[in-house]
């Protein structure tokens, strides 16, 4: 573990996206058998980066260095002849395959005649399995592994290019705490070989105990490069932050008085969802924490009828409300605003205007079924405005929007509807600093105008910064609900709390 | 996941926009070409008899351009028209029946097909494009069922051939007598343009192309609009019947396959892109009238039928093929 010759530099890395100075002059260095922990909030720019140093984004200005040689990584393909491995976050694994098969797809060890050598793909896999203390047979389909286990093939493969550096991206977000030691004593063994190894992530304890130095990014610049052993874990949350968003602390209205808005009894849907039950009053923001896969968004999405619950009942400001599908939702006065916006939020190909009025559009309509274009021209400019959306203009589409301009545009099509309770899932995945503090502070100004809203986010701090009171789910279950600023490790304590001790 | 609103902001005009203008091109360059080509062309007898040509095709591509927009697709229509024509003179000759009633019959009956595949669709979640290859056979077939596989007559009803034939711009300009199935092509168009561009109905349409799961996510009932808009493109296969059984001055059972996909092709020629959200009814009439040019046009320089098949053909693939180009430069 002694400070190894150096394998990557980084140096003014420059990065612009329409609308975004994503990375700003950012330098990197990396060594041989060190972990490297590179930290910074969501849209500070350390993916941004490390998708420079793979391949996959060209940089806009300066330099990188690979064992003090200056290189051009084209393309992926280029940064994996170079020796550098990426694990991405999301899963990308063909679920009907074999371990060994996802490994060497596309470079199939060949027999004559275009058969696959099974058996030396076998083989070299076992080798790679044995090299990480890994029991897995390589004949396993990948379709009955678990989580945790599919991340160990994704690092596998990733292992089979012998990278000399590997790029890890939020490798635990799914895993429990076993799986988290077993991945980490491989990760002690690659170091200990002398691969370079870059390890991505938001969780403090783990950073602690597995890297040597620790680089913070914030709003795409570079803030820091420090040793992880001598720095305490406040200076690195001080760094990280900066400013605003730690400094805010979350003030809880009295909310005695106020009257229940929805509440939320029994609901169950298959697996996923176990005898769920809380309320939520006029006023209140309820945070919903949990690990991936816990059952949030299933919850949120069981509530706005997208996917209807199986058993359980709904009641909205008292009364029993029969919700089948999004338009029964909307009607009782409930507004979604998706994950995953593009997917599911927005008309990408259609303009801010239509998008902002899709939910609202029989309040423009005539009898003959004419929509009141001045009309939707005011309304539009007035939420742009309202909301600082930035865009040319209200025909803009909204694909040429930046994340945060999007989500704004979301929020501004609730809000044209005048919905009671508002369903936030994940409000500022993929949205840069600046635009997440006013997102943050728009949400607690519609809770203070009497909206009664749900925030599901898996960033912690988030969560502590917007709840007034925080649900914790697990596996389908509602763990608990804490009170506002409980400590992260109450949450987690909640959010790992499995049944019957199957953990 | 933390990439900030990543997209290619090309100064690009609008795919459709280009594929419309590209469209008009091709259409002067075809009418300049096949006039400089043969004098037989460019007479006033010939236009008209393009005009004339186009006009069924014209209304069956109108209709359809509207549930393409959503991302569906109607097989049907040809079949569908003969059957509004086949239930027409069930109306007219069989029932005796006045020619209004029978016109209610031809956009009743393809309404309430239309109405069918939509629900199909909507409800019954088959994809288009099984769903109407089903209404396809079933229409056919239901067609020679209905007629015992003969022509029924429209003899018995006064001026039933002047509702395309007829012409009441010939009356007070007789040196340029527009037949009337071209002034309904024209106001069938102008009606779903402006559908399309003023009415909650074309909102939803291009939205449902757009992004289906984030209209219904905003709260929005889509199989209703959905079945909406297949009904209203039944209605206008309904005014093709019309048409087609005016020019024939009969209802053919026989007749029918074959018509969506010319009337499929000339959407997409007008730049309607199949993978919906994208698309115009002015894109889809110089679409219709490219190929009643194209067609009438080998037709004078004595090209064999069998040819003007197969130049057909290819346009049509170059169609899709530019529609392709587009869809890749727009991701």
């Amino acid at each position: 573990m002694t400070a190894g010759r150096e394998l990557v530099r980084m140096q003014g890395i420059d990065k612009h996206f329409p609308g975004v100075h994503a990375l700003k002059s950012v330098g990197f260095e990396l060594r041989a058998g060190e972990v490297h922990a590179l930290m910074g909030e969501n849209g500070a720019g350390k993916s941004t980066l490390m998708k420079i140093l793979s391949g996959v984004y060209r940089p806009d200005g300066g330099r990188i260095l690979i064992d003090g040689a200056e290189v051009q990584i084209a393309d992926p393909r280029a940064s994996q002849a170079l020796g550098i491995g990426i694990i991405h976050q999301e899963l990308a694994l063909m679920r009907d395959l074999t371990a060994a098969q996802n490994i060497w797809i596309g470079r199939e060890p060949r027999l004559s005649l275009g058969r696959i050598d099974e058996a030396r793909q076998n083989a070299d896999t076992a080798a790679i399995f044995a090299r990480m203390n890994l029991r897995l047979d390589p004949r396993t389909p990948v379709a009955s592994l678990s989580i945790a286990r599919q991340q160990m093939i994704e690092i596998a493969k990733a292992l089979s290019y012998r990278p000399r550096v590997l790029i890890m991206d939020e490798p635990t977000a799914a895993l429990n705490d076993a799986e988290i030691a077993e991945l980490f004593s491989i990760i002690r063994q690659l170091r200990d070989e002398g691969v370079g190894i870059i390890y991505i992530s938001h969780k403090m304890d783990e950073i602690k105990r597995i890297s040597d130095r620790i680089t913070v990014m914030r709003d795409g610049a570079h803030v820091a490069t420090v040793d992880a052993a001598t720095t305490a874990i406040g200076s690195i949350i001080a760094m990280m932050v900066g400013r605003e968003i730690g400094d805010e602390q979350v003030v809880v209205p009295d909310l005695a008085q106020a009257p229940v808005a929805l509440e939320v009894r029994g609901l169950t849907r298959g697996t996923e969802l176990r005898d769920i039950s809380f309320s939520l009053k006029k006023g209140e923001i309820l945070g919903f924490a949990g690990l991936m896969g816990a059952g949030r968004t299933e919850l949120a999405r069981a509530i706005f009828g997208a996917e209807p619950a199986d058993g359980g009942e709904i009641l909205i400001h008292g009364r029993p409300a029969r919700i089948r599908s999004p338009h029964d939702a909307v009607r009782a006065g409930i507004g979604y605003l998706s994950e995953d916006r593009k997917h599911y939020g927005l008309a990408l190909g259609m303009d801010v205007r239509a998008n902002i009025a899709m939910a609202s559009l029989a309040r423009f309509t005539d009898r003959l079924g004419r929509l009141d274009e001045p009309g939707l021209r005011k309304v539009a400019r007035d939420h742009i405005a309202r909301l600082r959306i930035r865009t040319p203009g209200d025909r803009q589409e909204v694909r040429f929007l930046s994340g945060g301009n999007q989500q704004k545009v979301v929020i501004a099509k609730w809000l044209l509807r005048d919905c009671d309770i508002l369903i936030f899932d994940e409000p500022t995945r993929g949205i840069d600093v600046g635009a997440k503090a006013e997102i943050y502070h728009l949400l607690t100004d519609l809770a203070a105008a009497g909206k009664a809203i749900i925030v599901i986010s898996s960033e912690m701090p988030e969560v502590l910064r917007l709840s007034h009171r925080i649900a914790v789910m697990c596996e389908g279950r509602l763990t608990g609900i804490l009170p506002a600023a409980s400590s992260q490790q109450a949450i987690m304590e909640l959010a790992t709390e499995r049944q019957g001790g199957t953990a | 996941m933390t990439d900030i609103g990543i997209e290619r902001q090309e100064a690009r005009r609008s795919g459709s926009a280009q594929q419309k203008l590209l469209a008009f091109a091709s259409l002067i360059v075809l009418v300049a070409g096949f006039s400089l080509a043969s004098p037989r062309f460019f007479q006033i007898d010939n236009i008209l008899s393009i005009l004339q040509a186009t006009s069924v095709n014209g209304v069956l591509a109108v209709g359809v351009t509207m549930i393409i927009i959503t991302g569906g697709i109607d097989l049907s229509i040809g079949t569908m028209m003969t059957f509004t024509a086949v239930m027409t003179g069930v109306v007219l000759t069989w029932g005796g029946m006045p020619l209004p009633l029978g016109i209610l019959a031809a956009i009743g009956t393809g309404a309430a097909c239309g109405l069918i595949s939509g629900t199909l669709v909507a409800k019954a979640r088959i994809p288009p494009f099984i769903a109407t290859l089903g209404m396809m056979l079933v229409l056919k077939g239901l067609s020679l069922i209905v007629t015992g596989t003969k022509p029924i007559y429209f003899n018995g009803t006064e001026g039933y051939t002047l509702i395309s034939q007829g012409s009441v711009i010939g009356r007070m300009l007789p040196a340029f007598p527009v037949p009337n199935g071209v002034l309904i092509l024209f106001a069938v168009a102008g009606l779903v343009a402006w559908i399309l561009g003023r009415t909650v109905l074309g909102r939803y349409t291009f939205a449902l192309g757009s992004n289906e799961e984030a209209v219904r996510l905003s709260g929005v009932n889509t199989d209703r609009w959905k079945m909406a808009i297949y009904a209203l493109a039944g209605g206008i296969c309904g005014i093709a019947g019309l048409l087609i059984s005016s020019r024939l001055n009969s209802a053919q059972p026989a007749l029918g396959l074959g018509y969506e996909l010319e009337a499929i092709a000339a959407v997409v020629i007008g730049g309607t892109s199949l993978s919906g959200g994208r698309g115009t009814i002015l894109g889809t009439l110089i679409g219709a009238l490219i190929m009643s040019v194209l067609t009438n046009g080998l037709r004078v320089l004595s090209v064999a039928p069998e040819w003007q098949t197969v130049v057909t053909g290819v346009i049509i693939i170059v169609a899709v093929y530019a529609d392709q180009l587009r869809r890749r430069g727009s991701h």
